[in-house]
């Protein structure tokens, strides 16, 4: 088990050094260069300006070395300037917007798996009743129609029509309703699939029979005998879902003008802001990597039937 | 389907009438599933509304009247006009032909790159399947969404890039279908026949090998469709997806939603229209599973 377990982290740094490699790579072939003008069809600069802004940004030196200096420098946190917000660097920005994309994504992956459970275990109890159909249409819509379009669908139903949430805005908890629900709609809806498969298949086992044979109630049936089996597969989506969360952010935060790092990153994308772009990148990375291991080891305590 | 067809058609005569029965059946079972016959309908409609958009467009997708900006739906703009005076329908229209464009062109690529590599690895094994499946999983452990924006801020926008970055990274997953299916049906006993009548190693592969694997490769080219027009959409709705004027559905939306409290229409229209598409191929995705493999489920 803990040589499972630092296995596990070790391959964390070649993870994550793939990926640092890739998105440096990706970012440089691009055509756009900071040291382009800012307004569209300026004049170039100078080539003297132009070689001291290369200087000043090490964009001078040669592609592996700008690499281990980026490498360096961003195990110790530091990413250097913004090519957009030049007085900031790109640490305060992310060590600003982080938290908050951090507190959107916890409460759509807590409201993803709460609804989702639920709907699941409601859909596999009155299997092929109104429940069912209920919960398998909600799931389906969840899954298949992209999360900013839900967004604007949530926008229209509960600010216009019932004026209840605002349509953006990160201030008060009213705020985050809205972003909260378009971002943990298709979660949940993937969960609550799971959940219903797996319910079904355990309603039927044997020492579900047993419960119900000794006499105990249909509550403590579901919740103390199959509810804990039906979970141990559903665990096994976390570390996907953590991913859509992530990505899924980038669309909700834009649609409700929510400060986070998902907005930060689609317009840095338009900014060629390479700095940002990569420890976004790398930031994202990073913590789906360390979500994804944590979410293997909690399979195994959860399921004793797993041995590494 | 027709390319199956083509790719089944084996000269024993005994192999091609089984295996056309089970497309057959396969069609029989699609057919009584409502759902995804409905689904598929729309399908249709939407390829057909996709290829006769110049017929159907009442105005051409870039003409402006400045004079009716951001009109809300009237007789003369059944749908209102958008925020430089362009008749929505019409581009609603044109924005059919990029969803389905990218839909089924984006698949193209992928069933090109990822079956052939599949195969070779399942087939071959040794270094390179060690190989491949160690860059299969790196590729997993990157949030696709995230790799495919960033190629599209490499590669900018347009119709062309936007194949080559779904190309890029929607491979793996039926790389790894095809690998895992070949791995299987290498060793049944039909294979070995054939290899011992003097089936050389493209032919087994080809005619003998891929017939059998190809279930499962259909079921992942039908959901692989709406997975690209979902990412089309996605790119053209944070502005590195489809360049204006063409007119994109997720590019319609990301537009309008900035001005969606005072012009709904803008973003209500072509988001309407991504959830029907996006819905109609799941259902009709779901159907071709549950025809061609009962067992699954």
């Amino acid at each position: 088990m803990l040589q499972y377990v630092v296995s596990r982290i070790l391959w964390l740094i070649p993870t994550l050094l793939a990926m640092a490699l890739v998105t440096f790579l990706v970012m440089h072939a691009t055509p756009g260069s900071p040291l382009d003008p800012v307004a569209e069809g300026a004049n170039p600069l100078s080539p003297e300006a132009q070689k001291n802004l290369a200087a000043h940004y090490g964009l001078d030196r040669p592609l592996h070395e700008q690499f281990a200096i980026f490498v360096g420098k961003a195990v110790r946190g530091d990413f250097g300037n913004s090519f957009v917000y030049k007085t900031r660097t790109v640490r305060e920005i992310i060590v600003d917007t982080f938290p908050i994309s951090l507190l959107l994504g916890s409460m759509a992956l807590a409201l993803a798996i709460v609804g989702g459970l639920t709907l699941g275990i409601l859909a596999a109890i009155y299997q092929n009743r109104t429940w069912d159909y209920v919960s398998v249409s909600l799931a389906t819509v969840g899954v298949a129609v992209p999360n900013f379009v839900l967004a604007v669908f949530l926008i229209i139903l509960f600010s216009f029509v019932l004026p209840l949430f605002p349509t953006g805005g990160w201030d008060s908890p009213r705020d985050w309703v809205l972003p909260t629900v378009a971002l943990a709609l298709a979660p949940m809806g993937i969960i609550a699939r799971f959940t219903r498969a797996s319910m079904l298949e355990v309603i039927r086992a044997d020492y579900t029979l047993t419960a119900r044979a000794k006499g105990l109630g249909e509550v403590p049936v579901i919740f103390k005998h199959a509810l804990k089996n039906a979970f141990i597969p559903v665990v096994t989506l976390l570390g996907p879902m953590f991913a859509a969360v992530g990505t899924g952010s980038f669309f909700v935060e834009s649609i409700f003008r929510v400060p986070g790092m998902g907005r930060f990153f689609v317009l840095s994308m338009t900014g060629r802001d390479y700095p940002m772009i990569m420890a976004v990148v790398l930031t994202y990375g990073a913590f789906l990597a360390i979500m994804n291991l944590v979410v293997d080891l909690l399979y195994g305590v959860l399921d004793p039937r797993i041995r590494y | 389907m027709g390319r199956a067809a083509v790719a089944v058609a084996v000269p024993v005569d005994e192999t091609r009438i089984r295996m056309s029965s089970l497309w057959r059946d396969g069609a029989r079972r699609l057919l009584r599933n409502r759902l995804a016959l409905a689904g598929g309908i729309v399908v249709v409609l939407l390829c057909l509304v996709a290829i006769f958009a110049d017929f159907l467009a009442p105005l051409p997708y870039t003409k402006s009247n400045f004079g009716r900006l951001n009109e809300a739906p009237s007789r003369e703009y059944p749908l209102g006009t958008d925020q430089l005076g362009r008749d929505l329908l019409s581009r609603m229209i044109y924005g059919a032909r990029v969803s389905m464009l990218v839909g089924l062109g984006a698949q193209v690529i992928v069933v090109l790159i990822g079956v052939p590599i599949g195969a070779l690895s399942g087939y071959l094994g040794g270094r390179m399947d060690i190989f491949l499946t160690r860059f299969i999983d790196v590729m997993y452990a990157f949030p696709r969404l995230l790799f495919v924006i960033l190629v599209m801020s490499a590669l900018g926008a347009g119709l062309m890039n936007i194949f080559i970055a779904i190309g890029l990274t929607g491979w793996v997953g039926i790389a790894r279908q095809t690998r895992a299916q070949v791995l299987a049906i290498k060793e049944k006993e039909f294979v070995d026949g054939a290899r011992a009548l003097g089936a050389g190693f493209g032919r087994l592969l080809a005619c003998h090998i891929l017939p059998n694997a190809l279930t499962p490769i259909v079921v992942a080219v039908t959901f692989g469709i709406p997975e690209a027009i979902f990412t089309e959409a996605a790119l053209s709705f944070i502005g590195v997806g489809i360049n204006p004027p063409t007119p994109s559905w997720g590019q319609m939306v990301g537009e309008g939603q900035q001005y969606i409290r005072s012009y709904w229409h803008l973003c209500v229209f072509p988001s309407i229209a991504i959830a029907i598409t996006m819905l109609s191929f799941t259902f009709f995705g779901d159907g071709v599973r549950d025809a061609l493999d009962p067992k699954l489920k």
